[in-house]
């Protein structure tokens, strides 16, 4: 009989773990060093054969595979097929690991400067991971799992995951946890080889880049879909899931910045390994916590205690490992020669500083509940006013110090000229405050700082982006700190200028709110592919001119049976108008939820900004790696790390 | 700030239980679904209702949440502001009703010391770690 | 090596026997009232029908303990939990019924349909008196003894095996 798809797939599952047990081995003697890149490009391929036959399961509809009868449904739009592979549990592990498996084509594919020893230690440590995730896979969340009898039609898929926010939100964020994966391989290695510089500093980066680029695209696209999709007019809601992924990110973006520093200056070497292996340890205990449903979230869609204790086990012997080595190997050395206080280095370990506050803040904030609830029984909340409190201040802070960091020199601490520099942004700074309170009557302490800094960081970047000799490294400092500017205004302002008024009215009536008038029109059933909903009109005027008109519905899903709202959005300005339907009160009147919301929509424009400064980054890390290739060619003068076989 | 006035809410909330429950404030129930006419009370109001917890949703306040006790917490919370309430007598009322977790705001105590404590100690450590690259 | 250098390995130790220890405790999904051990909150709620309503006096100053049930027709737990508050009842506690945001008409139909235990009735049309007691939900049982204190709070259906539990509760309040 000729095997199934599926059954081939499952296979090269196993094949690809021994691939990895390979990978795992070849750097532990010297004769089989060789081995470690074969095996990777036959774990990359492996990988990808097992996650095509489950697409094609997906596709297909064949219901004998559990996760497909489990998630799926012939229903289903041809898009949330393809997608439904990794809107589950196992599948979305599934694709974790195709993820890995492709970066470890590519670590085997590209050039390595630093050596084929040194290339099959970083593939070493990254097989280590491979083989403990796919053991997971194999033995704790088996995707292939079949049902016999197959039955006649799938269960459906959560409602709530058929979007396109959130069918590309976790491959976002994967990828960019696979880069910290990445990163963590490379500080192992270099652990490894005692090869911790410049070099490796040039090495490493790209990864680090890339990888924060999907991190901050994957936090934006979650917080977007959360945003319209679960129709409570918030975008961020400090919950567990959110700061799972905010975590990695804070010390991703820490790491980012101190390996600038070791590129550079050779300096904070064990601080940036240490960096390195956090930022993999919190992308760990994100998958952790989202998976292991530890901690109750509106995202956390499938958990499992089990699985979460092998999680915890992989997340505790991964780690473990590596700060273990770390402890043994990290360099001796000192870090380096003295900063100055007011050099570009200087300001990056304050920069550091502030970003490990904030993921103290987040990771005690997270976890502290379920701490003092152990300890005294006592079951407290942590939410939005404390973590707005404690980091608002510190955001700020860092952004006044984005604004002057990038005109700072290395190492001399020098400030002449800096004055000048600064007195524009100092200027449309305090103007915009300034503005802020006169115009709109913004008087909170918070929002007049948030709008403050944000003037302050974006004119400093645009300065920085208009400076003659523009290069791509600087290029996409400025438009990844413009992004973290226009970032912050649009939670300033969406925050600080929001109106909103929840009423209960009947058909034909209205309300007014900060010079809108909104009347609820009509309320009709309404029937999608998979749905049926009732509709709201709701007119929107302003000074009796028309703006907008919002339906929002409130959805009965019918495979699996759930409710969910679907906010009414419409842009007004450069922010958004947005409703939610709620219940009838049985006497014909409706609540409806109703926001303004001004400039809400920079938020993310603002992501996208900072996800292209680091694209643009990339481009100048890659392209000076190529330039530093000719040079050596040409008069050929003999390399430091011998070149590898290509 | 924000410590001061969760100072206020623990010394309300240490005060007699009785006193509130002894004359209930009277909870007009359209005010779940309608706000007060004076912007400045509805606005005091909004800024307690969205750091009050819904006890029936997932990690939602009661002004964000549709679900019928949030309404009922939102009637009470209006009424009371109406009656000319401080929101942080309101706010230690329902704490002692339902216990600290009913408030996005962590109260400032012996237990929660550690959490409030979080940004100066990490930024006192990291300064201590950093102090020696400087010259 | 310096012993500084095990500080991180530590912390990660701490952290995940800390995390483990979690894993395995029971996740406290209901929020539990802080009103238990204080006085019943002073309320007054009409009754259904011609049936005298409940108010907080009524539960203070009986012969022992009483129970307040918190029920609605249109919770399905309320219907499991129906046969062990005839138990209780038989049993000899004096139980008082809270009807959350019902309708008479179907409240009336409810407890023909399954059975009524109570002495009295109070309906709590706004979910005030609810809020009151810390309740979160519906069904849910408070016991109060005889100086009118709240003694237990019970969330959820009572089970046939919880009727015992409650039983040796009202006996130590008595």
């Amino acid at each position: 009989m000729i095997p199934s798809p599926a059954e081939l797939g499952h296979l090269s599952l196993w094949l690809a773990a021994a691939a990895a047990l390979v990978m795992a081995a070849a750097p532990v003697r010297p004769a089989l060093v060789g081995l470690a890149r074969p095996a990777a490009v036959a774990h990359g391929l492996l990988l990808l054969c097992a996650y095509a036959a489950m697409t094609h399961a997906f596709l297909v509809s064949d219901f004998s595979v559990s996760l497909v009868a489990t998630n799926s449904h012939t229903a289903k739009p041809l898009l949330y097929r393809l997608t439904g592979v990794w809107a589950n549990h196992e599948g979305s592990m599934l694709l974790w690991v195709l993820i890995l498996g492709v970066a470890g084509l590519a670590v085997a594919l590209a050039r390595m400067p630093l050596g084929e020893t040194f290339r099959a230690r970083t593939l070493g440590s990254l097989g280590v991971v491979a083989l403990g995730f796919l053991a997971f896979l194999l033995f704790a969340s088996n995707p292939f799992a079949r049902l016999d009898p197959a039955p006649p039609e799938g269960m459906g898929l959560n409602p709530l995951l058929q979007d396109p926010g959130l069918a590309f939100h976790p491959p976002t964020l994967y990828v960019g946890y696979v880069g910290l994966v990445v990163a963590f391989a490379l500080a192992v290695a270099a652990l490894l080889d005692g090869k911790v510089g410049p070099a490796w500093a040039r090495a490493t980066r790209p990864w680090v880049t890339l990888a924060w680029a999907f991190l901050t695209m994957g936090i934006a696209l979650g917080s977007w879909w959360a945003y319209y999709e679960l129709g409570w007019g918030g975008w961020w809601f400090w919950d567990p899931v959110e700061n799972a992924a905010l975590m990695p990110w804070l010390a991703a973006t820490a790491l980012l910045h101190s390996i600038r520093v070791l590129e550079t200056r050779d300096a904070l070497r064990n601080w940036t390994l240490m960096l390195a292996i956090a930022g993999f340890t919190f992308s760990m205990l994100g998958t952790f916590i989202v998976r292991s449903g530890l901690l109750t979230s509106v995202h956390a869609f499938a958990v499992d205690p089990t699985r979460g204790l092998f999680l915890l086990v992989l997340l505790l012997g991964l780690t473990g490992w590596a700060l273990l080595v770390w402890a043994l190997r990290a360099p001796k050395v000192a870090e380096g020669a003295r900063f100055a206080m007011t050099s570009r280095e200087g300001v990056l370990v304050v920069n550091n500083l502030l970003l490990m506050a904030l993921l103290a803040i987040v990771f005690i904030g997270t976890l502290y509940p379920m701490a003092l609830e152990a300890w005294n029984g006592r079951q407290i909340s942590v939410g939005p006013p404390y973590f707005n409190a404690t980091t608002v201040p510190l955001i700020v802070l860092l952004a006044v110090l984005m604004g002057v960091g990038p005109f700072l020199a290395w190492k001399r601490g020098t400030t002449s000229g800096l004055s000048r520099r600064l007195l524009l942004p100092g200027l449309v700074a305090t103007a915009s405050a300034g503005a802020m309170l006169a115009l709109f009557g913004v008087s909170g302490l918070l929002a007049l700082l948030g709008v403050a800094a944000s003037a302050w960081l974006a004119v400093a970047s645009l300065q920085l982006l208009l400076r003659r000799g523009l290069t791509f490294g600087r290029a996409g400092t400025a438009l990844a700190h413009l992004g973290v500017a226009v970032s912050i205004l649009g939670a300033t302002a969406s925050g600080a200028l929001q109106r909103e008024a929840l009423v209960s009215i009947p058909l034909g009536d209205g309300f007014a709110l900060s010079g809108f008038t909104v009347t609820l029109d009509d309320v009709a059933p309404r029937a999608g592919p998979n749905w049926t909903a009732l509709e709201a009109t709701l007119s929107v005027t302003r000074d009796g001119a028309p703006v907008a008109t919002l339906r929002p519905q409130s959805r009965t899903y019918t495979s699996p049976p759930m409710e969910t709202t679907e906010a009414g959005i419409a842009m007004w300005r450069a922010g958004d108008l947005y409703a939610v339907l709620g219940k009838p009160d049985g006497s014909g009147r409706w609540q409806v939820h109703f926001w303004v919301k001004p400039l809400i929509h920079f938020i993310w424009w603002g992501a996208v900004l900072m996800a292209l400064g680091a694209v643009v980054a990339l481009g100048g890390a890659l392209r000076l790696g190529a330039l530093a290739r000719r040079r050596r060619a040409l008069p050929a003068p003999p390399a430091a790390v011998p070149l590898p076989a290509e | 700030m924000s410590g001061r006035v969760a100072l206020a809410a623990l010394l309300l909330a240490a005060a007699p239980a009785g006193a509130s429950a002894s004359e209930p404030a009277a909870v007009d129930p359209a005010l779940g679904t309608t706000p007060l006419a004076d912007p400045a009370l509805e606005a005091k109001a909004m800024r307690l209702m969205h750091e009050l917890r819904c006890l029936t949703c997932q990690n939602q306040s009661i002004a964000d949440s549709n679900a019928d006790q949030a309404e009922a917490m939102r009637a009470l919370v209006r009424s009371r502001i109406a009656a000319g309430e401080a929101p942080e007598a309101v706010r230690a009322d329902l704490v002692a009703r339902y216990g600290d977790w009913v408030s996005f705001r962590p109260a400032l105590r012996t237990d929660t010391l550690a959490l409030w404590a979080v940004p100066a100690l990490a930024l006192l450590a990291g300064g201590l770690v950093a102090r020696r690259l400087f010259r | 090596m310096p012993l500084t250098r095990l500080l991180p390995l530590v912390a990660l130790l701490a952290l995940g026997v800390f995390l483990a220890l979690n894993l395995g405790r029971p996740q406290q999904a209901t929020i539990r009232s802080a009103m238990v051990g204080k006085p019943v909150p002073a309320f007054a709620l009409p009754g259904l029908g011609d049936r005298p309503g409940l108010a907080s006096a009524d539960l203070a100053g009986g012969e022992g303990p009483v129970l307040v049930n918190f029920f609605a027709s249109w919770c399905l737990p309320c219907r499991v939990e129906a046969p062990q508050l005839k138990a209780l009842a038989e049993a000899g506690i004096p139980i008082h019924g809270i009807a959350l945001r019902d309708a008479p008409a179907d409240i009336a139909a409810f407890l023909a349909r399954h059975g009524d235990p109570f002495v009295r009735i109070g309906r709590d049309e706004q979910g005030q008196v609810a809020i009151a007691f810390g309740s979160s939900g519906v069904p849910e049982t408070f016991l109060i003894d005889r100086r009118g204190i709240i003694r237990l709070q019970h969330q959820g259906e009572i089970r046939p095996e919880h009727v015992a539990e409650i039983l040796a509760e009202a006996r130590r309040w008595r």
